[in-house]
C-alpha cells in the first residue's frame, strides 16, 4: 500500500459489495448471514447450523446468491448460536441446524421473517425482528466492538470497507508523530487493562526515551477467569489491533511490534496470523507503508499458561522467552521493557480504541464516558445472570443498568446478591451499591477494580467466603513464587480460608486475614500480588456476617461450603 | 530418560526437532516458541527433547527446565489421547465446575492432571476458557467446548472421543 | 548527585545508588536477606522495604534507585510492622531446625529473627518438603530450609556462568535445583561451592567430614598427618570469630596439633614442587612447540568446569596435579618411606578453603600412591568448628611451626591463596631458572588484585612471556572463548575458580564479600613477606625432595606421582 487512494479504491470497491450489510438489497445476491463465530456460539454448534444451511441453499440452487460468514463473538452467548440475515437486519438466536431449512426456504427465498427464531424483550408480547431494535444492543455503544456485527474477520477487505486503516492512513500522512501522541492524550484514554494508567502519557514517555530500536506490545494475556474480551476483540477484529500498534509504532518511533497471546486461544492466534499476513500482502504491514517510509511488523508471541504473564515485566520477559517473572519497577517499560529497550505495552481492548481515535478525533472520543474515565468498556458479563456475554457500554453506566437492564437480570428469579469485578485482582460489589456509574475512580472507592473487564454477577445462593477461598486459590496457583508475600501470604491466606469454609474457623481468623491482606497489598512485588488480597478484603467489608458465621456457627447459609459435622 | 539413539524413529523426531530450532538456533529468545511446538510435536516434553532444545538455542538444560516447569502449558510426562481440560474460571465456578470435575473423576476414576491406564484421557482444570456464557464448560483437545454440562450430559460427550 | 531526604536528612549520593546504599550513609541500616551487593540484587525477599512519600507500597530498598527530592523514611511503625509479617511468613514455611543446623548462629534468617523479636509464628500450614540432595561430596541440599532468594542461582549462572540450578515451578511449590531434579554429583556442578557461601540459611552447605578426622584421630592405628592450603591461615580466624585480615598461621599450626593430629605440613610445601614441575613444563612446550597457551590446573572447580565446557581445551591444561593432590601422593609414598610408615596406616586431611577438594581427592585417578592419597578434605569452616569443638581458645594459643619436611614453604607457595599467586611464584622461578640472574624486585603487582581478567608481558630473558590471569569461572570463559577463536596468544595462563582466588573459595568462612576477600588478599601478601624465602626453587625441602626421591622435574616419577589426566565430561549427559 504506497497510498492513501489504493486504500480509498479497496474501500469504494469492496462497500459496493457489502451494501447490502447495511440494508440495501442487491442485484446478485439475496442474502448475508452473519453467522456468530465466538467462542461461544461455535462450542453452541453454531458450525452444525452452518452446514446446514450451506445444504439448504445447495438444495435451493441459490448457493452462490447467498453468502455466509462467520463473524467475531456478537456478544449474547447465552443465546447461541446467534445470526443476523441482511439485508434486513434480522436477529435469530438458539439456532439448530433443523431450523437452516426455515431460514433459506422461508426467509430468503420467501421474504417470511420467523418469529420462533427471534429475540423477544423480557416482558414484551411481540418479538423484536430487527437486529437494532433490540434493547440489550440499543443500550451499548460499540467503538471497540464497532465491526463484529458487520464484517468476516479473516478478510481485510471487510476491515477497510468499514474506514480500517483510514486512520493508520491519516497518521503516516498527515500527521506528526507528537501529533498522534497528542491527540490520544487528549481522548483521555486509559489502559484498559486494569490499571487504567493514561495511554497518551505512556506513549509519550517512550517516545521520549533514549534507546533504540523501540518496541510495541500488545497484551493478550487474557488470564482473568470469567475475561474474554481480548479474545473476542483478537476474534473478531484483529485488524483494529493491528492498526492500533502500527499507529503507536509511529507516534514513538518503533518498526517491531509483538502481540502476546495465550495458547488457550487458538482461534484468536489463527485469525490474527492470518490478519497480520493479510496486512503484509497489502502492504499494510512491512516497508514503506503508505509511502511514508514508516516500516512496522507484528510477530506473535504465544503464551504458554500463566497468568503472572499479564503483569507487564512479566510478560516482557516471557516475550523474551524466559520464566514470566515480574521484576521491580522502575525501570519502567517506557525506558527499559523488551530487550531491555522502551517498549509501550497495552492490552488489546486499548489498542482497539486508537484507530477510532485518530480517525475521529479526540473530541469525539472523548464525549464518551466520565469526566475521568472516558470511552466504553467492554466487559464480559457472566455468572448468574440471564444474559451471559460480552457487552461494550459508555463509561459512566451503572451497574444496574448492565446487570439488570443489559444483562436481563438474575435468572430463576433468585436476589442478586454482588457483582465481581476485576477477577483475582477485583472485589465483590454489593447490591446497596449498583447505582454506581461504572469507571475506574468509583469501582476502586469501592474495592473493586475496573480490571480488564470481566463482571461476575452472583445471587443469593453463592457463598462469599467460598468465592474469596476461590480466587486465593487462583491467586496461590498463579504465584509466580519470586516474592515472598505473595508466594507464602497468599498461600497462608487460602489455608485460613480453606479452614473457615471447613468449619475449622477460629475468632481472630477474620482479622488476621485482614492484617497479611494489608499487609500483601503494600508489600508484594508486582501486581498480582498486590491485588491479590483484594476479593477477601472486599467480601470481609461487605459480607463480614457471613465469614462470622462459618467462623461461629459452623453454618454456610448458601450450602455451598462442606463444613465439619 | 535418553532413549537409545540406533531407534530409527527417534533420529527421525531428531530431524523434525532440528527444524523446528532452525529458525532460532542460538537464539534463547525463541525458547517457548520452540518448546510449545515441539510440545505439540511430541505430545510431551521429555528430557530428550530438552536436551536438544537447549543445545540448539545454545542454553542450559536448567534454563530450558525452568521455564518448562513454570508455564501450565508444558508436560513432563506423556498425555492422553484426548485432553480434558475442565474450565475453572469465575463464570464456570458459580455454575458448577466442583459438579463437573466430580462426575468426570467419578466417571474416569482420575485425578486432575492424570492420565486414564489405557491413555485415552487426561483430565486437567484450567483457567478460564473463555465461554463464560455457556457455564459450566469443558475443552477437550483444546478445540471442542462442551458447554451448560450436567452430571448426566457428560458420559455421551466422552463417548465421542475414542 | 542526587539529593534526597532519608530519615530526614539530606543526602547527596552518585545517580544510581540504590536508597539501600544511601541510607547507609546516614546511618540508616535496613535489614536484607535476598540481597548480595553486586550478586543478587532483585527485590525478591521485601524484607528491606522502605516507604517512600508518594508511593502507593513500600518500596525495595535494595533495588530501587535514589530520585532527586525523594523523601525516604526507613524505619517508621508500619514499615517495621511488614518486615515482620514478611518475616513470619517466610519463616512458616522454614523448618525450624537451627539447633540442628550446620549454619546455627552463622544464618542470616536467624539473624533476622532475632533482630526482629520473633517469638511467635502464627501459621501452622503447609511447608515445603523436597528431599535434600546429598549425592556430592562437596554440597549437600536442603531445599526445606530454602528461603528462595536465589542468590545462589545468581552466583552459579552469573559469576561462575555455570548454571547448574534453577528456578523449578512456580509458586508455593517453586524449588531451586537442577533440571529433572538431577543430583548435583551427576551433572556438571562443578562442586566449587560458590552457592553455599552466599547460602543466607543452611540450604546449602559443605558436606560436614569432621566425623571422619574424629574418628581417625581417635584410632590409634592410624598415623594422622594432615596440611593446610595456603589461603586457610588467613581464614581461620574468622572462622574462630577473628576480624577479616587476621593471620592464624602459627595457632592453625598449635591448634592443630592439640587435636592430635601426627604431623602438621603445610601444602605450601607442594606449591613450590608444582612451581617447579609447572614451570618446567610451561618451558618445556615453550621450547618444543607444545600446545600454548598452557593454564594452570590447582585448582579442581576450574578442572571439572573446563572438562564439562571446554573438553577440547584439555590439553591446554598443565598436567601438574593440584599441590593437595601432589602432597597426597607424597605423602603416601615419600613421606612414609622417609619415616618407615606403612603408607596404608596414613590418614591423610586436608585442610582447604575450598569444597571442590572434596571432590578431587576422590576422583579414582588420585590413587597413585597405591592409596587413596588424599583421605578427606576439611572446609575451613569445618576446621573452625572442629576447633571450637575442642575448646581450642585459638587466639591464646603460642603460635607454633609446621613440621618438617612437608611443612617447610616459601613465600611463593603462599601466595597460591590470592589470584595471581600462582604466575607470580611461576615468575620468580622461571625469571631466574632461565636468565640465571637474581630477580631485583620479586613483587609482581601485575598480578595482583581482583579483577577478573588480568593480562601482563614479563620480558623473561629475550623472551616476552605473555600472561593472563582470570578468577572467577565467569572470567575464565572469556579467555577460554578466546582460544577458541584463536585470538589469545598467551603463554601461560592461570585460572582460579573462585571470585579472588582460593582466599574466596567456597570453603571460606562465611560471610565472605569483596571486602573480606581483600582483607584476605593482603594477609596473604603480608605473609609472603614474612618469610626468609620467597622462591620456590630456593625451597630446601623441595630441594631434598628431588635429590632424595624425584630426581628432577618432570622426571620419571615425577610422571607417576604429580602428574594426571583429565576427562572430557561434556554437559547434559
Amino acid at each position: 500500500m504506497k497510498s492513501l487512494d489504493e486504500l480509498a479504491k479497496i474501500k469504494e470497491n469492496r462497500r459496493e459489495a457489502l451494501k447490502i450489510r447495511e440494508g440495501f438489497p442487491s442485484a446478485t445476491e439475496k442474502a448475508h448471514v452473519m453467522m456468530c463465530g465466538g467462542a461461544g456460539c461455535i462450542s453452541s454448534k453454531c458450525l452444525e447450523v452452518v452446514d446446514a444451511m450451506k445444504e439448504a441453499l445447495s438444495k435451493n440452487g441459490i448457493a452462490d446468491q447467498v453468502q455466509i460468514i462467520l463473524t467475531g463473538c456478537m456478544g449474547p452467548c447465552d443465546m447461541g448460536p446467534v445470526a443476523i440475515i441482511y439485508p434486513d437486519a434480522t436477529f435469530y438466536r438458539r439456532l439448530k441446524p433443523k431450523d437452516a431449512g426455515a431460514i433459506v426456504e422461508e426467509h430468503i427465498m420467501k421474504g417470511n421473517k420467523i418469529p420462533r427464531l427471534m429475540y423477544r424483550a423480557p416482558g414484551a408480547k411481540e418479538p423484536t425482528p430487527n437486529v437494532k431494535d433490540i434493547d440489550l444492543f440499543a443500550k451499548q455503544k460499540k467503538i471497540v466492538l464497532r465491526n463484529n456485527f458487520y464484517i468476516d474477520p479473516t478478510s481485510i477487505e471487510d476491515y477497510i470497507a468499514n474506514d480500517g486503516y483510514a486512520a493508520l492512513g491519516k497518521a503516516l500522512t498527515k500527521m506528526q508523530p507528537e501529533e498522534i501522541i497528542e491527540e490520544v492524550k487528549k481522548s483521555g484514554l486509559r489502559g484498559r487493562g486494569g490499571a487504567g494508567f493514561s495511554t497518551g502519557m505512556k506513549w509519550a514517555f517512550t517516545a521520549a526515551a533514549s534507546g533504540a530500536p523501540k518496541y510495541v506490545v500488545c497484551n493478550g494475556d487474557e488470564g482473568d477467569p470469567g475475561a474474554f474480551m481480548d479474545r473476542s476483540v483478537l476474534e473478531g477484529d484483529p485488524h483494529s489491533v493491528i492498526e492500533g500498534m502500527a499507529i503507536c509504532g509511529r507516534a514513538i518511533g518503533a518498526e517491531q511490534g509483538y502481540v502476546y497471546v495465550r495458547a488457550e486461544y487458538p482461534l484468536a492466534i489463527e485469525r490474527l496470523d492470518l490478519a497480520l499476513q493479510k496486512a503484509r500482502e497489502n502492504g499494510l504491514l512491512g516497508k514503506d507503508i503508505f509511502g511514508s517510509g514508516f516500516n512496522f511488523d507484528i510477530e506473535i508471541r504465544i503464551g504458554a499458561g500463566a497468568f503472572v504473564c499479564g503483569e507487564e515485566t512479566a510478560l516482557l520477559t516471557s516475550i523474551e522467552g524466559r520464566r514470566g517473572e515480574p521484576r521491580p519497577r522502575p525501570p519502567f517499560p517506557a525506558n527499559a521493557g523488551v530487550w531491555g529497550k522502551p517498549t509501550v505495552l497495552n492490552n488489546v481492548e486499548t489498542w482497539a480504541n486508537i484507530p477510532e481515535i485518530i480517525l475521529k478525533g479526540a473530541d469525539a472520543y472523548a464525549s464518551v464516558g466520565t469526566e475521568k474515565s472516558k470511552g466504553t468498556k467492554v466487559f464480559a458479563l457472566a455468572g448468574r445472570i440471564n444474559n451471559t456475554g460480552i457487552i461494550e457500554v459508555p463509561m459512566g453506566t451503572t451497574l444496574r443498568e448492565i446487570v439488570f437492564e443489559i444483562g436481563g437480570g438474575i435468572p430463576r428469579k433468585k436476589a442478586f446478591k454482588a457483582v465481581q469485578t476485576g477477577g483475582p485482582s477485583g472485589g465483590c460489589i454489593p447490591a446497596e451499591h449498583l447505582d454506581t456509574p461504572v469507571d475506574y475512580d468509583s469501582l476502586g472507592a469501592l474495592g473493586a477494580i475496573m480490571g480488564s473487564g470481566g463482571m461476575i454477577v452472583l445471587d443469593e445462593d453463592t457463598c462469599m467466603v467460598d468465592i474469596a477461598k476461590f480466587f486465593l486459590d487462583f491467586v496461590v496457583d498463579e504465584s509466580c513464587g519470586k516474592c515472598s508475600p505473595c508466594r507464602i501470604g497468599t498461600k497462608r491466606m487460602y489455608e485460613i480460608l480453606d479452614n473457615i469454609s471447613k468449619g475449622k474457623g477460629k475468632e481472630g481468623d477474620i482479622e488476621l486475614l485482614e492484617e497479611l491482606a494489608l499487609m500483601i497489598k503494600a508489600t508484594a512485588l508486582c501486581g498480582l500480588g498486590q491485588t491479590a488480597p483484594n476479593p477477601v478484603l472486599s467480601t470481609i467489608r461487605y459480607f463480614r456476617n457471613e465469614y462470622e458465621e462459618h467462623i461461629r456457627d459452623q453454618k454456610c447459609s448458601c450450602n455451598v461450603c462442606e463444613l465439619k459435622e | 530418560m535418553v532413549t537409545c539413539a540406533c531407534n530409527a524413529s527417534n533420529d527421525e523426531l531428531t530431524k523434525q526437532l532440528d527444524r523446528i530450532i532452525d529458525p532460532y538456533r542460538g537464539n534463547p529468545g525463541g525458547l517457548i516458541q520452540v518448546l510449545t511446538k515441539a510440545q505439540n510435536l511430541v505430545g510431551y516434553l521429555p528430557r530428550r527433547v530438552q536436551v536438544q532444545i537447549a543445545e540448539g538455542l545454545g542454553v542450559s538444560l536448567q534454563e530450558v527446565y525452568g521455564v518448562v516447569t513454570f508455564y501450565a502449558f508444558f508436560s513432563l510426562i506423556p498425555r492422553g489421547r484426548h485432553k480434558i481440560s475442565v474450565c475453572a474460571g469465575t463464570a464456570c465456578y458459580v455454575k458448577g465446575t466442583k459438579m463437573v470435575t466430580k462426575t468426570l473423576k467419578d466417571l474416569l476414576d482420575l485425578k486432575p492432571g492424570q492420565t486414564t491406564p489405557d491413555s485415552r484421557f487426561t483430565l486437567e482444570i484450567v483457567r478460564c476458557i473463555g465461554a463464560c456464557g455457556l457455564a459450566p464448560a469443558m475443552i477437550i483437545d483444546g478445540k471442542d467446548v462442551h458447554g451448560r454440562l450436567e452430571p448426566e450430559l457428560i458420559p455421551a460427550v466422552l463417548e465421542q472421543y475414542a | 548527585m542526587i539529593n534526597l531526604t532519608i530519615d530526614n536528612q539530606q543526602v547527596a549520593v552518585e545517580p544510581g545508588t540504590s536508597i539501600l546504599e544511601a541510607a547507609q550513609k546516614v546511618g540508616a541500616r535496613i535489614p536484607t536477606l535476598c540481597y548480595l551487593k553486586d550478586i543478587n540484587v532483585i527485590g525478591a525477599c521485601r524484607i528491606c522495604l522502605v516507604e517512600v512519600q508518594g508511593a502507593k507500597t513500600f518500596i525495595p530498598s535494595c533495588v530501587a534507585p535514589v530520585a532527586e527530592g525523594m523523601v525516604v523514611r526507613t524505619n517508621t511503625p508500619a514499615v517495621l510492622k511488614a518486615r515482620k509479617l514478611v518475616l513470619e511468613l517466610i519463616l512458616s514455611d522454614h523448618p525450624m531446625e537451627c539447633l540442628t543446623c550446620l549454619r546455627n548462629q552463622n544464618c542470616e534468617l536467624q539473624d533476622l529473627a532475632k533482630e526482629f523479636g520473633i517469638t511467635e509464628v502464627r501459621f501452622d500450614g503447609a511447608k515445603t518438603e523436597y528431599p535434600a540432595d546429598d549425592s556430592s561430596p562437596a554440597i549437600v541440599r536442603d531445599p526445606r530450609k530454602c528461603v528462595l532468594c536465589r542468590r545462589c542461582i545468581s552466583v552459579c549462572t552469573n559469576v561462575q556462568t555455570v548454571q547448574a540450578l534453577c528456578a523449578v515451578n512456580r509458586g508455593f511449590d517453586t524449588l531451586i535445583s537442577p533440571a529433572f531434579n538431577e543430583k548435583l554429583a551427576d551433572m556438571e556442578c562443578v562442586q566449587c561451592g560458590q552457592c553455599s557461601l552466599v547460602c543466607p540459611t543452611g540450604a546449602i552447605v559443605e558436606r560436614d567430614d569432621t566425623a571422619k578426622v574424629w574418628a581417625a584421630l581417635a584410632d590409634p592405628k592410624k598415623h594422622v598427618v594432615v596440611q593446610t592450603a595456603p589461603a586457610t591461615r588467613v581464614q581461620l580466624g574468622e572462622a574462630l570469630g577473628a576480624e577479616p585480615g587476621s593471620i592464624f598461621t602459627g595457632q592453625m599450626v598449635a591448634g592443630l596439633r592439640r587435636l592430635g593430629f601426627d604431623k602438621v605440613f603445610d601444602t605450601d610445601f607442594t606449591a613450590d614442587l608444582t612451581i617447579l614441575e609447572e614451570g618446567n613444563e610451561l618451558l618445556q612446550r615453550v621450547t618444543n612447540g607444545g600446545t600454548l597457551p598452557m593454564i594452570t590446573s590447582c585448582s579442581p572447580g576450574w578442572i571439572k568446569f573446563c572438562e564439562h565446557f571446554y573438553p577440547d581445551l584439555l590439553n591446554h591444561l598443565s598436567t601438574c596435579k593440584s599441590p593437595q593432590q601432589m602432597f597426597g601422593s607424597l605423602v603416601k609414598t615419600y613421606y612414609a618411606e622417609k619415616e618407615g610408615i606403612d603408607p596404608e596406616d596414613i590418614y591423610c586431611v586436608s585442610i582447604m578453603p575450598c569444597t571442590a577438594k572434596k571432590y578431587e581427592c576422590q576422583r579414582p585417578e588420585m590413587n597413585s600412591s597405591g592409596y587413596q592419597d588424599v583421605d578427606v578434605v576439611l572446609t575451613t569452616r569445618e576446621l573452625g568448628r572442629m576447633f571450637i569443638q575442642a575448646g581450642l581458645d585459638a587466639a591464646n594459643l603460642p603460635e607454633e611451626e609446621y613440621d618438617a619436611p612437608l611443612g617447610i614453604s616459601t613465600g611463593a607457595g603462599e601466595i597460591f591463596g590470592a589470584s595471581g599467586g600462582v604466575m607470580e611464584a611461576a615468575l620468580r622461578t622461571v625469571y631466574e631458572v632461565v636468565t640465571g640472574e637474581t630477580l631485583e624486585n620479586i613483587d609482581f603487582e601485575v598480578c595482583r588484585g581482583i579483577s577478573g581478567v588480568k593480562e601482563a608481558t614479563v620480558q623473561v630473558g629475550d623472551l616476552p612471556v605473555k600472561v593472563a590471569i582470570t578468577n572467577g569461572l565467569g572470567n575464565a570463559r572469556k579467555v577460554l572463548d578466546k582460544i577458541r577463536a584463536g585470538e589469545a596468544d598467551y603463554h601461560f595462563i592461570e585460572v582460579m575458580c573462585c571470585p579472588g582466588g582460593c582466599i574466596g573459595g567456597g570453603g571460606s568462612p562465611i560471610p565472605t564479600d569483596i571486602d573480606i576477600r581483600l582483607k584476605r588478599i593482603d594477609a596473604t601478601y603480608t605473609e609472603d613477606e614474612r618469610m626468609a624465602l620467597r622462591k620456590s626453587h630456593e625451597n630446601p625441602a623441595v630441594k631434598a625432595l628431588y635429590e632424595e626421591f624425584l630426581e628432577k622435574p618432570l622426571g620419571h616419577k615425577s610422571h607417576e606421582l604429580l602428574h594426571t589426566k583429565y576427562t572430557p565430561r561434556g554437559v547434559n549427559k
